[in-house]
């Protein structure tokens, strides 16, 4: 091969030192995507021998009755019923307190805020709440709900602790989905004579709302799943009765009764299974794991599916 | 399609044909690269001359879907290049790229123009001095930029970091070397320093340049084909083709009234 | 139809203009007042830090009353439940410290891979299938791999390890390790793919393979967001809770080794809380001196990762 005149070297390579070169070089190619697929299977093993080993040893135990029965001492007559219940009603007040919220805020961020100082710090401080030990949260609604309201351990001081710590969440969906509506959207209602309120309400949460969907969804599963917090808030021992009904028969239909009562919530119940010395306690706490496992990841593959139905359908 | 034939051939495509999926982007081109001089290819936009380009590399091997037929072959040793089992690294470490968009890594100056060395697997810092301080020089840069070698690339100018970028593609002494519309986000006296480099540098390495600036690919070439919606409308000597286009639609374009 | 609305204005008489000017007074107040209630909705975010701020400062203030700073942060004992009660945090820290290591040791390599692999190696297809089985690996419950760290992992552990007891910070660690993966490579994978293809092109056009391009020029580029997604790894592992409350155990225990048991500072305050302390105890009060160093390490931690990546957004 002839060399330019001006280099003084000649070129650092022959062609087949090049070619050996690059062998080398993608032999790291392949080790490094051994090494990808190697770490996302220790992720998937993992994921799965946990749900394997929560059926397996649980799977017994999983009998209509166990869904039906309250508190026991004896491991094989206990059941969730109770639990079951109580994350119905705390994820009731939950959502009831955090979407507003955060819809709220995350509409307000994206289409009112203007460019300054306080938005600055409303925007790092959503980031930091995001990054809180939910433990804290724990600690938050024992000092606000628990004693400073006089709320008690009970449904709706559990509740809204969850609520504070999905809201980041929640917040951050809705924002999320309403940067992907384009600008000539507001332009055009807008130039239509809409005030802006009629552009949130007409255009803006329409078109966004699968996505504040999916953020609720993701929010309200990993509400369910949350353990820390409401032992820190006081979760009851041990339940025996259902709470009062939210309805009842005279004027006005509607009973807050249980707001106020003592609550347990599903991953409560396993926590205090599993710690419990006992092995047939444990099986229940397996039991309890896959119910719990279904329902969180029931919730984020229905987000993933609308997410993934959303990207696909709307081409703007 | 080429109306001429020349006696010092670098590489050649021969009814070269590429697909995007479904979609045929470049018309069986048949077209020479001169060796050692700059070869331009002009033509409105989307007539196919930066995706013939990128064949050359195989920049196009780097997405999926993507498709040639026909070949490109590189003189003198006679490889189609756009052949399966050949290793478009290879390729790559024979031609190199200049893009549109200054793209300097962010590492400091010297080690962008060391990588295509260090990728080679060139350690000795010595060398690795040598070779950096020569293609600096190459590019006209070396006096603006010898006292601050470890400085961060991003803090150049867009037209230093232009002719950084062409400093790291002749440090690895390519065979051809590849320019992608390389001033259109620059200046005009960032272009004119480019302009200057190209018509220093084509003494030593063979150059296809992409412009969709007539007055550039007159200024700077040798040789310039004119392309349209994919084929090669007409190629000859860059004089012939501004002051005597044989073809009709050459005309219409180099003189405004299309494109 | 279109014309006679054209015309409308013209007929209008003067009364019916000024109900018109009136209607558009109100609906201006009705605007500014539903801004004002969006406005709120945004800053309960910032009520709910200065809340936690408030509520732990102020029964922190209490125990700090009773307990000196000095030997808050260099006694070596915490034994606020015993009669010769001490109250060094040094103890949970270290807990705190070596499980949080332990964690990061596997969540930040793994991530980081996993982040590489599926950001300049894996096809689009292996991308869409592996980030939704990634995000479900986050969205367990925590419960569920405590027990699965204390129930599985410890006695797979101790067929390798005998001695191994059955609280140990390492079950914890790992199993918390794989829980924060998702963490890890979710934010790294969006930081590299937020480098800018020509930059990519500009590697592979020197003849770099996949690899060298993924390290010499993906991986500084995106640095900032990748060390913000360390950033929050760490974060979360100081903070998890439930994991090393059921696998480490909640016995204080000044320790460097990942083999021993030892309650991390969320685990105490786990502790405690499942007991009934009566309101304005030292032991109640304590759990809230604890949760202020914990947010105070987050919080710092937020922040960096914070500014790390609106470092990172701003580049490209």
């Amino acid at each position: 091969m002839q060399h330019p005149a001006s280099f003084a070297k000649p070129a650092t390579h022959s062609v087949a030192q090049i070619r050996a070169i690059i062998r080398k070089h993608k032999r790291w190619d392949l080790v490094f995507a051994g090494l990808g697929i190697l770490a996302l299977i220790i992720g998937v093993v993992t994921l799965a021998g946990l749900f394997i080993d929560l059926v397996a040893t649980g799977w017994g135990r999983l009998t209509p009755e166990f869904f039906t029965s309250f508190s026991s001492r004896r491991a094989t007559s206990a059941g969730i019923a109770a639990a079951m219940v109580g994350t119905l009603l705390v994820i009731l007040v939950t959502v009831m307190a955090a979407v507003p919220l955060g819809v709220g805020a995350g509409v307000y961020l994206e289409e009112y805020a203007p460019k300054n100082w306080l938005t600055g710090i409303i925007e790092i401080n959503i980031s930091n709440l995001a990054g809180v030990p939910s433990v804290v949260y724990g600690l938050l609604g024992l000092g606000l709900f628990v004693y400073a309201w006089n709320l008690d351990h009970s449904v709706v001081a559990a509740g809204l602790t969850l609520a504070l710590l999905i809201l980041p969440i929640v917040i951050v969906a809705t924002r999320e989905a309403i940067r992907t509506i384009p600008g000539h959207i507001r332009e055009g209602a807008y130039a239509l004579g809409a005030t802006k309120w009629q552009l949130v309400a007409h255009h803006i949460l329409p078109y966004s709302s699968a996505g504040i969907l999916t953020g609720i969804i993701i929010g309200v599963a990993r509400a369910i799943g949350e353990t820390a917090p409401l032992i820190t808030v006081g979760a009851a021992v041990a339940i025996f009765t259902l709470p009062s009904s939210p309805f009842r028969s005279d004027f006005p239909f509607l009973s807050l009764e249980w707001l106020k009562e003592p609550f347990t919530v599903m991953p409560i119940q396993m926590f205090q299974w599993t710690s419990r010395p006992d092995q047939a306690f444990q099986i229940n706490a397996a039991a309890a794991g896959v119910v719990l496992i279904v329902m969180t990841l029931a919730l984020n593959g229905l987000a993933i599916y609308i997410r993934y139905r959303l990207r696909k359908n709307i081409k703007w | 399609m080429a109306d001429l034939t020349l006696e010092n051939i670098k590489a050649e495509s021969k009814n070269l044909n590429f697909y995007y999926g479904g979609f045929q982007a470049l018309k069986s081109i048949s077209l020479p690269v001169a060796d050692k001089k700059v070869t331009a290819l002009i033509g409105p936009s989307g007539c196919g001359k930066s995706t013939f380009l990128r064949c050359f590399n195989r920049m196009h091997d780097l997405y999926p879907g993507n498709r040639y037929e026909g070949s490109i072959t590189l003189k003198p040793d006679n490889v189609n290049i756009l052949a399966r089992e050949v290793d478009p690294i290879e390729v790559r470490m024979r031609i190199s790229m200049v893009f549109q968009k200054p793209n300097p890594f962010p590492k400091s100056i010297y080690e962008n123009v060391a990588y295509g060395l260090r990728v080679r697997g060139i350690k000795n810092r010595a060398l690795l001095d040598e070779k950096v301080e020569e293609a600096l020089t190459g590019a006209a840069l070396w006096n603006e930029v010898k006292d601050r070698l470890d400085q961060l690339a991003f803090n150049l100018s867009g037209g230093q970091q232009q002719r950084l970028c062409i400093a790291r593609a002749l440090a690895t002494e390519p065979e051809i070397l590849l320019f992608d519309e390389p001033t259109s986000a620059l200046d005009p006296i960032a272009t004119a320093s480019i302009e200057e480099l190209i018509a220093q540098i084509k003494n030593r390495v063979s150059i296809l340049i992409v412009t969709h600036n007539m007055q550039q690919a007159a200024r700077v070439s040798d040789y310039t084909a004119y392309m349209y919606l994919g084929e090669v409308i007409e190629f000859d000597v860059t004089d012939s083709i501004f002051i005597k286009p044989k073809k009709k639609q050459t005309e219409d374009y180099i003189t405004g009234r299309f494109g | 139809m279109i014309e006679q609305n054209l015309r409308a204005p013209a007929v209008l008489t003067p009364t019916k203009a000024n109900l018109s000017m009136t209607r558009s007074r109100i609906s201006h107040i009705k605007e500014r007042l539903i801004e004002l209630v969006l406005l709120l909705a945004a800053l309960s975010s910032v009520a709910i830090t200065l809340a936690i701020v408030v509520i732990l400062v102020k029964e922190s203030w209490v125990f700090f009353q009773g307990v000196p700073l000095k030997d808050f942060l260099t006694d070596t004992q915490w034994t606020p439940l015993f009669d010769d009660a001490h109250y060094g945090i040094l103890p949970l820290l270290s807990g705190t410290l070596v499980s949080s290591l332990v964690g990061l040791l596997i969540a930040i390599p793994l991530g980081t891979i996993i982040a590489l692999y599926l950001s300049e190696f894996a096809s689009f297809r292996m991308r869409e299938i592996a980030k939704p089985v990634l995000e479900l690996l986050a969205a367990v419950p925590t419960v569920v791999y405590g027990y699965f760290a204390f129930l599985v992992v410890t006695p797979l552990l101790q067929k390798l390890y005998p001695g191994l007891p059955g609280f140990n910070l390492l079950s914890a660690g790992l199993v918390m390790g794989v829980m924060i993966i998702p963490y890890v490579s979710s934010l790294s994978e969006d930081a590299m793919r937020a480098v800018p293809m020509n930059l990519r092109e500009g590697s592979y056009a020197m003849g770099a393979t996949r690899f060298q391009t993924a390290l010499k020029v993906v991986t500084p580029a995106a640095f900032s967001g990748i060390a913000a997604a360390y950033i929050l790894a760490v974060s979360r592992a100081v903070g998890e809770t439930m994991v090393v409350a059921l696998a480490a155990g909640m016995q204080p225990n000044f320790t460097w080794s990942p083999l021993e048991p030892a309650a991390t500072m969320t685990a105490f305050i786990v502790q405690v809380s499942q007991g009934d302390l009566p309101h304005g105890s030292i032991g109640y009060q304590s759990i809230f001196a604890v949760g202020l160093t914990l947010f105070l390490v987050t919080l710092c931690f937020n922040l960096l990762g914070f500014w790390l990546r609106r470092r990172y957004r701003e580049v490209y």
